[in-house]
């Protein structure tokens, strides 16, 4: 992407006034997206994003700039600027010598979003109106959206790493809206892997499109949600959002280093039921997390988080890591070359457990079914933690009866995960997910099997 | 886009060359935009981070045969900018026509004359900044013993600039800038950890206050020391400013004519009839300067104005910009919403509140058995604008008597967003102006489920 040569004095320029490492992340990107609304193709869009992050650290201090022009004195204007935070005259003449990174791809890409003519996409989109609307009478609108990216970055650093990633993601999402005597209700199912355009060879759009249709069809008929603490038992797949908020976002490192986590300290104890082990996998093929180097140029790498119940360790970057004398663990992420890296999470999922699915829920006299979550919000510092239910049922009498009104349910995250008292047989990885933390967003995936919570409070009215 | 006067506008030199190579039969818009930010984290007494960048792009929008294809770049070197041109010109041809497509044509409404631009924010030193984020850090670490640390204390500005030229006649040019200070403090007490934010903003640097950021914080975080999960219950809320405009303008998004022209917004048939409480006017109104919203053109080049859009509860009218406006048989209102990256969307700029009588303590005073929210959570996966079933987690204080009394966390409060606009009780007199440009006061809404233990 950049000729060595130009990488090599671009980081010299930047430590010429001092600093401890000096990095230059590349980023090349381009996405295209179409969309489908009210019964016709509305619009395409193409968009191409090229430019680059350069980062001086000099003891607890990063300077960082960016500049979308690659040439030599665009790099270097930047390279000064992000010095500017680093001056103390310690500097002088550097020399970097590159040493390229080995990182395995999780997966290869069958076929480049650019090679797919416009009109395959376009018609991806029709036939998933099409199977919404034939759904049900009371289907009244459907959007649809896809999108691909291809994600062309480049990291090197003056420790002489030198690190490259082509990252290839595909995107497809229905939105359906039912309408009936009591109002309209929406469902919503996305699909997502970092893949090309081969993913409509495994997945199929109609079936995608169905599924948004029935949730909210479902909906119609749904009852007001209880309100009050109760049991509730988690669908396999639906539900990876519930370990993302209740503890994922607690393990960051760079939140516990500041005391903003109620995980912190807490490395080699028993935080969860001995069923719970959580893992952290940016190595996971296909998945929507997945890559083969963070932005940061670490290799990624699957993390075991929580092992039969015990906290093991907390996911790092670079800056945490080299505070702490210890390695990085590839989740040094970040949304565009205009932000700074910090500590992200990848795919996060629980494995499977012992219990017979179908048996949990027989076990349960009386609570809620989720079988399908929406996004989540934490607060790490207590803990505390809401998720979205986008389809639900409640559980009379140790079966699944009436679907439920959407709504938060609300917990502690250590409470929750210390009291979690059934692990399913049955993991499924969920859908796509886009993970905010101080203004970025970047892409991650997350699973889980069948679990029940036996006391969270659901956001109801009734 | 934002703020008339001074300077070249070069930039509208860029959009307009574009706008001009439009081929017979084709419409063509260019909307670039350019801006600098520069951003000082503190953190342990020392600058954790010093960001100083400059951005620009261009998003170019093509419509022939009234089918629309858009592109953008993150740049704006000619090259890749003729590139953007003509891949919107491909995309097009896959688009299906509709009648309505069309770019915005001037439509006589005069731009208000709205000084957006901090002159002298250009000139400050970064020193400067650096001093004041390291103040807020020592600021907010010393005023309370139970507060001896920080997540982060930041100070940010943003300057920008923006232009919309289009072959059907639209030339319009603008300037604005922000700065705030933003700091997260830790309160610690008996082994538990509260985190809460305290902000302050402004156009120019001096415009800012540490005290009011850090005294923000510091109460914040404090006053939730010990909180506990409530009973479920029926409760009176007490929404401060920041909660309610929070809640508003999930509804000022409901009144989106794109929503309610796909039939996904539920007020869609409802203009003329009582919405909420005789009470509640509300009005988007970006020419008010004492929003951070304010602009003096929209997304599409034409004139911001003020847009009435709830009158004493009775819905008055829904948001246009030039595509909903056409298809509604009405016009646009001014009211186009959109980045580089994006075609043109709708929504408010500035949406607020007409201030009540009385205020917050005397609202506060009349309520028997309440809670006074001071953070919801969830907003995004627990409140849906098409069906308005609303649910999100809540922080605040209980209460009592007419009395603020125990603090209480981990509880949802849930209802419909129809039903709470219907049920406001009180309107405050309080007009606070928040961060993303919109303007609350204090509600009270009587009889709203609380969910605890």
């Amino acid at each position: 992407m950049l000729e060595h040569d130009l990488i090599q004095r671009t980081l010299g320029a930047a430590l010429r006034t001092g600093g401890d490492l000096a990095e230059i992340f590349v980023e090349d990107k381009a996405s295209s997206n179409a969309l489908f609304d009210d019964g016709k193709v509305e619009n395409l869009a193409s968009g191409r994003d090229r430019g680059a992050g350069i980062r001086v650290i000099q003891g607890d201090t990063t300077g960082f700039a960016h500049t979308a022009d690659l040439s030599e004195q665009g790099l270097a204007a930047a390279a000064e600027a992000a010095a500017a935070a680093a001056r103390d005259g310690g500097g002088g003449v550097r020399e970097v010598a590159l040493t390229p990174v080995d990182a395995p791809r999780p997966n290869q890409i069958g076929v480049l979003p650019e090679d797919v003519a416009k009109a395959r996409k376009v018609e991806l989109l029709r036939r998933a109106d099409d199977a919404a609307r034939s759904t049900g009478s009371a289907i009244s609108q459907v959007t649809a959206r896809y999108g691909d990216s291809r994600r062309r970055i480049l990291v090197a650093n003056s420790d002489g790493l030198l690190a490259e990633d082509d990252q290839v993601r595909t995107f497809f999402a229905v939105m359906a809206v039912a309408s009936g005597d009591t109002g309209m209700q929406t469902g919503y199912q996305t699909l997502g892997r970092t893949v090309g355009f081969e993913l409509f060879d495994a997945y199929d759009v109609e079936d995608l499109a169905r599924e948004a249709a029935q949730r909210a069809l479902t909906k119609l008929a749904a009852r007001p949600a209880p309100s009050g603490t109760m049991p509730v038992v988690i669908g396999p797949g639906g539900g990876g959002v519930l370990f993302h908020e209740a503890c994922g976002h607690g393990l960051e490192a760079d939140l516990v280093g500041k005391g903003a986590s109620v995980f912190a300290n807490r490395i080699g104890e028993r935080v969860a039921d001995p069923r719970i082990t959580l893992v952290d996998d940016g190595t996971m093929a296909e998945e929507w997390g997945c890559f083969a180097i963070d932005d940061e140029g670490s290799v990624a790498q699957r993390n075991v988080l929580i092992e039969d119940g015990i906290l093991t360790d907390y996911m790092w970057d670079l800056l945490r890591s080299r505070k702490e004398g210890r390695p990085r663990s590839g989740n040094g992420r970040r949304q565009s070359y205009k932000h700074l890296p910090m500590v992200r999470m990848t795919n996060t999922y629980v494995l499977a457990g012992p219990d017979e699915p179908d048996d949990i829920v027989a076990g349960t006299p009386n609570g809620v079914y989720v079988a399908h979550l929406g996004g989540g919000q934490v607060n790490t510092a207590t803990g505390d933690f809401v998720f979205g239910m986008t389809e639900a049922y409640l559980i009379e009498d140790g079966r699944i009866t009436e679907p439920i009104r959407e709504g938060n349910l609300i917990g502690n995250g250590p409470d929750v995960l210390a009291s979690i008292d059934a692990v399913g047989h049955d993991f499924a990885m969920g859908s796509p997910g886009t993970c905010g933390k101080d203004g970025q967003g970047v892409p991650v995936g997350d699973g889980i099997p069948t679990m029940r919570v036996p006391a969270l409070t659901v956001g109801g009215t009734a | 886009m934002a703020g008339t006067g001074a300077a070249n506008p070069e930039l509208l030199d860029v959009a307009a060359r574009i706008a001009e190579m439009a081929r017979p039969g084709e419409q063509v818009e260019a909307y670039v935009a350019r801006g600098t930010n520069n951003t000082v984290k503190a953190y342990g007494g020392e600058v954790e981070s010093l960001t100083q960048a400059t951005s620009a792009g261009i998003g170019v929008r093509v419509i022939v045969d009234h089918r629309e294809g858009f592109a953008y770049a993150g740049t704006l070197d000619e090259g890749v900018v003729l590139d953007a041109l003509a891949e919107a010109r491909d995309n097009a041809t896959f688009a299906e026509p509709d009648e309505c497509n069309g770019l915005a044509v001037p439509d006589g409404v005069e731009a208000a004359e709205l000084d957006l631009w901090p002159a002298g924010l250009a000139s400050v030193p970064t020193a400067d900044k650096v001093a004041l984020a390291l103040e807020l850090e020592r600021a907010t670490t010393s005023r309370d013993a139970r507060v001896q640390g920080v997540r982060v204390a930041m100070y940010s500005d943003a300057l920008g600039e923006s232009a919309v030229a289009t072959s059907t006649g639209i030339r319009a040019w603008g300037r604005a800038g922000t700065s705030y200070l933003a700091v997260q403090a830790l309160a610690v007490q008996d082994g538990e950890t509260q985190i809460a934010g305290g902000l302050s903003v402004g156009r120019e640097i001096d415009d800012l206050s540490v005290d009011e950021a850090a005294d923000d914080a510091v109460l914040r975080a404090t006053r939730l020391l010990g909180s506990t999960k409530p009973q479920t219950q029926h409760v009176t809320l007490v929404l401060e400013p920041r909660m309610s405009a929070t809640i508003l303008s999930i509804v000022g998004g409901m009144l989106n004519g794109e929503l309610v022209l796909k039939g996904r917004s539920p007020f869609r048939d409802r203009v003329g009839e009582a919405i909420a409480s005789p009470l509640l006017t509300f009005v988007d109104d970006p020419t008010d300067v004492r929003s951070l919203g304010a602009d003096v053109y929209d997304g599409e080049g034409l004139a911001c104005r003020r847009n009435q859009l709830v009158v004493d509860g009775v819905l008055q009218g829904f948001l246009h910009n030039t595509y909903t406006g056409r298809r509604a048989g009405s016009a646009s209102t001014g009211s186009a919403q959109r980045g580089v990256a994006s075609t043109p969307g709708v929504g408010a700029g500035a949406l607020a509140v007409a201030p009540g009588t009385g205020a917050h303590e005397e609202l506060l005073a009349a309520v028997d058995h309440g809670l006074f929210v001071t953070s919801m959570a969830g907003l995004h996966s627990g409140v849906n604008p098409v069906s308005g079933d609303f649910s999100v987690g809540v922080e605040g204080l209980m209460v009592r008597g007419g009395a603020l009394a125990e603090p209480v966390r981990e509880a949802t409060i849930a209802s419909t967003l129809q039903r709470l606009l219907l049920d406001i009780s009180a309107v405050g007199a309080d007009l606070e102006w928040l961060p993303d440009g919109s303007g609350g006061v204090t509600l009270v809404i009587p009889d709203v489920a609380l969910s605890g233990a």
